[in-house]
């Protein structure tokens, strides 16, 4: 545990020695089998299979409403899978009661016990494992400590600021140590300040304790900076499972490249290859992509806006090359957002390092600008 | 521009209390009064509350009602608390069944209830008496101490029960140690509105009370028909002390637990 935390530097996107998810030989901590899910007519989750290693920090990314909150519930035992399998070590725990997984969970509005003091909170799940006494207050005050709410023990959960909360819930949930942790968008109700402040607090906590954590999120900013891996989940199912960096640079389809970020699509049929690299003709031009497609294919380009360069004058010699105007920018100090127009009603994203201070000439609205990117830049994607 | 209260916004206040509160407030300086003649003052005296704990019937009546009162507000809360968290919680079929046939007997007449139960004991072939009465009230007051509890109950934040179920806690568990201190002030309260109502019936006690268990109610009725005597202002006096003192006991209570939030 102590070795890989300190092989391990603080990004959660960078991480790369930690990599359980590729060994073959590794056992999850968690497994979701083609576990389904429906409410009525309504299927929250259908057909997700999951794995979740001992020490990842997993997050679950989607939009309100595509099945997150009922997976995460269904592990911690709320819900009753309709299909599939649930295992736990490698045990079947779908017979289990709540209050027999070792799962813990840190619910969305925190849900402290408002007629117990802080300590009184985080002693709750000690409690119930039946330790002694002067052990579940040594335990209080060390995760008082961890969480950073020092002396603050005999206050009640309403008489704490909303981060104070969201701390002392995140201490009652891993007192108990559980195997693994579930957050559920454990940051939706803090100001965006302290919600960053929050993400590398739970990162260091994380592997400080060399807990397992699964993370519950809409917000893909956040899951980049914490995760390990994340699963992009849309309506019911997952999309694209991936470390941060594999899921923005090589999205499986136009929803994961869409969801992530932002991205300039080019959609035209295959029209010849060459190797690795297939030629696009689209309405908006002919393209040279690296992928795999066919003749004929009907595909998409994904092309993110900082893997466009931006010319102020046409540039002799780069492929893939769009002539335009630019419709609006926006000046975001280390970046240039541009919105270049191409064709009436037609405007691609572009982004631009401002690598130098002095700007010889200032691209405005208005202005002409040449468009490319190279062929190693575009994702080919066929749905 | 700030107006004061209207004449008319006074008057309807006034008026309203006085509706309300006259016959109390006359019956409470009477139950003071020196002279036997209900409608004469006579100067202040404390001799009917003398008389009063003399009187042996009287002080049974009484008795017997406060145990009927406090055995059926009892059983009333527990059995209308399992109802209200069946109808709040349960995800069975038939739960609007349930509430409906909870909720009948708010509107059943009390004279059909009470010959109803009347009816029952006798077929069950119990003797009508004490238990028969606290029973009965209990019927009586089910269906509003399930209302109180019901009302806290559906507001009352689901997570924290299964967060306390994540941690470790089987949900009675989870119930008596969560939910339960959460909706605590509600359960006083169906309790105290329990036995107020059980305080004052006497519609269904005169169906199923038996010798030997006459309630206070009862005793007050049949003595008043017989002329007003001054005793039964100060029991009655006693009674509205005992009464307001529970309000506002729940009161200060629900207040303390407001200001510490
Ligand atoms: N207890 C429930 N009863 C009925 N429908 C539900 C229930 N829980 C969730 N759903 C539905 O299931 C879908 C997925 O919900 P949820 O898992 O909460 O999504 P997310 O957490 O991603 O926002 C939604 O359409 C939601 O309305
Ligand atoms: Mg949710």
């Amino acid at each position: 545990m102590t070795d890989r935390a300190q092989h391990r530097p603080q990004i959660g996107g960078i991480r790369s020695s930690f990599a359980p998810w590729e060994d073959p030989a590794a056992r999850p901590l968690v497994r979701f089998d083609g576990v389904s899910k429906a409410f009525g007519d309504t299927v929250a989750v259908t057909g997700v299979d999951l794995s979740i290693y001992e020490g990842e920090f997993f997050a679950l990314l989607g939009p309100s409403g595509c099945g997150k909150t009922t997976l995460m519930r269904m592990l911690a035992g709320f819900e009753t899978p309709d299909g599939g399998r649930l295992m736990l070590e490698g045990r079947d725990i779908q017979a289990d009661p709540p209050h027999r997984r070792p799962v813990h969970m840190m619910f969305q509005a925190y849900a402290l016990f408002p007629h117990l003091s802080v300590a009184q909170n985080i002693a709750f799940g000690l409690r119930r494992q039946g330790l002694p006494k002067a052990q579940i207050a040594a335990r209080v005050e060390e995760m008082l400590a961890l969480v950073k709410l020092e002396g603050l023990g005999k206050r009640r959960p309403d008489q704490l600021s909303g981060g104070q909360k969201q701390r002392v819930a995140l201490a009652r949930a891993i007192a108990p140590r559980p195997r693994i942790l579930l957050l559920d968008e454990p940051m939706a109700a803090l100001d965006k300040k302290l919600r960053e402040e929050t993400q590398f607090e739970l990162m260091t906590l994380q592997q400080t304790l060399g807990m397992t954590f699964m993370i519950v999120t809409h917000d893909q900013d956040e899951a980049m900076v914490v995760a390990d891996r994340i699963a992009v989940m849309r309506e019911g199912r997952i999309a694209q499972v991936g470390r941060p960096a594999e899921v923005y640079e090589t999205p499986v389809d136009r929803y994961v490249a869409g969801f992530i970020g932002d991205v300039n699509l080019f959609e035209g049929k295959v029209a010849a290859t060459n190797g690795p690299i297939l030629r696009l003709q689209s309405d908006d031009g002919v393209f040279d992509a690296e992928g795999a497609a066919a003749v004929g294919d009907h595909v998409w380009l994904a092309v993110r806006p900082e893997k466009i360069a931006v010319y102020p004058e046409a540039p002799g010699g780069p492929r893939n090359l769009l002539a335009g105007k630019i419709l609006d920018y926006g000046y975001l100090g280390d970046w240039t957002t541009y919105l270049v127009e191409i064709a009436p009603g037609r405007t691609i994203r572009a982004a631009r390092a401002n690598a130098t201070r002095v700007v010889d000439r200032p691209l405005g609205c208005g202005d002409p600008v040449w468009l490319s990117f190279a062929p190693s830049s575009a994702v080919v994607l066929t749905k | 521009m700030k107006r004061g209260p209207s004449a008319f916004n006074i008057a309807s206040v006034v008026l309203g209390l006085a509706f309300l509160y006259a016959p109390i407030v006359i019956l409470v300086i009477y139950s003071f009064n020196a002279s036997r003649l209900v409608t004469v003052w006579g100067g202040f005296s404390t001799r009917w509350y003398t008389a009063l704990f003399q009187d042996a019937q009287m002080l049974d009546a009484v008795w017997v009602t406060l145990r009927v009162g406090v055995l059926s507000a009892t059983l009333a809360t527990v059995l209308g608390t399992l109802a209200a968290v069946a109808l709040v919680r349960g995800g069975f079929r038939g739960r609007t069944a349930l509430a409906g046939g909870i909720y009948a007997t708010l509107v059943m007449p009390e004279v059909i209830l009470g010959l109803s139960l009347l009816l029952l004991f006798v077929a069950a072939g119990l003797p009508r008496g004490f238990w028969t009465v606290t029973l009965s009230h209990a019927t009586l007051t089910l269906a509003y101490a399930t209302v109180v509890v019901q009302a806290r109950l559906a507001t009352f934040d689901r997570h924290l029960e299964e967060a306390a179920q994540d941690l470790g806690c089987p949900p009675w568990k989870a119930f008596a140690l969560v939910t339960l201190p959460g909706i605590a002030p509600a359960v006083a309260a169906a309790w105290m509105l329990a036995f107020t109502l059980s305080l004052d019936d006497l519609v269904i006690a005169s169906f199923t009370s038996g010798p030997g268990a006459t309630t206070l109610p009862m005793r007050l009725y049949s003595q008043v028909r017989l002329g007003v005597d001054p005793k039964i202002n100060a029991v009655s006096t006693l009674l509205i002390g005992l009464v307001a003192t529970g309000v506002i006991a729940a009161y200060l209570v629900q207040q303390r637990r407001r200001s510490t939030r």
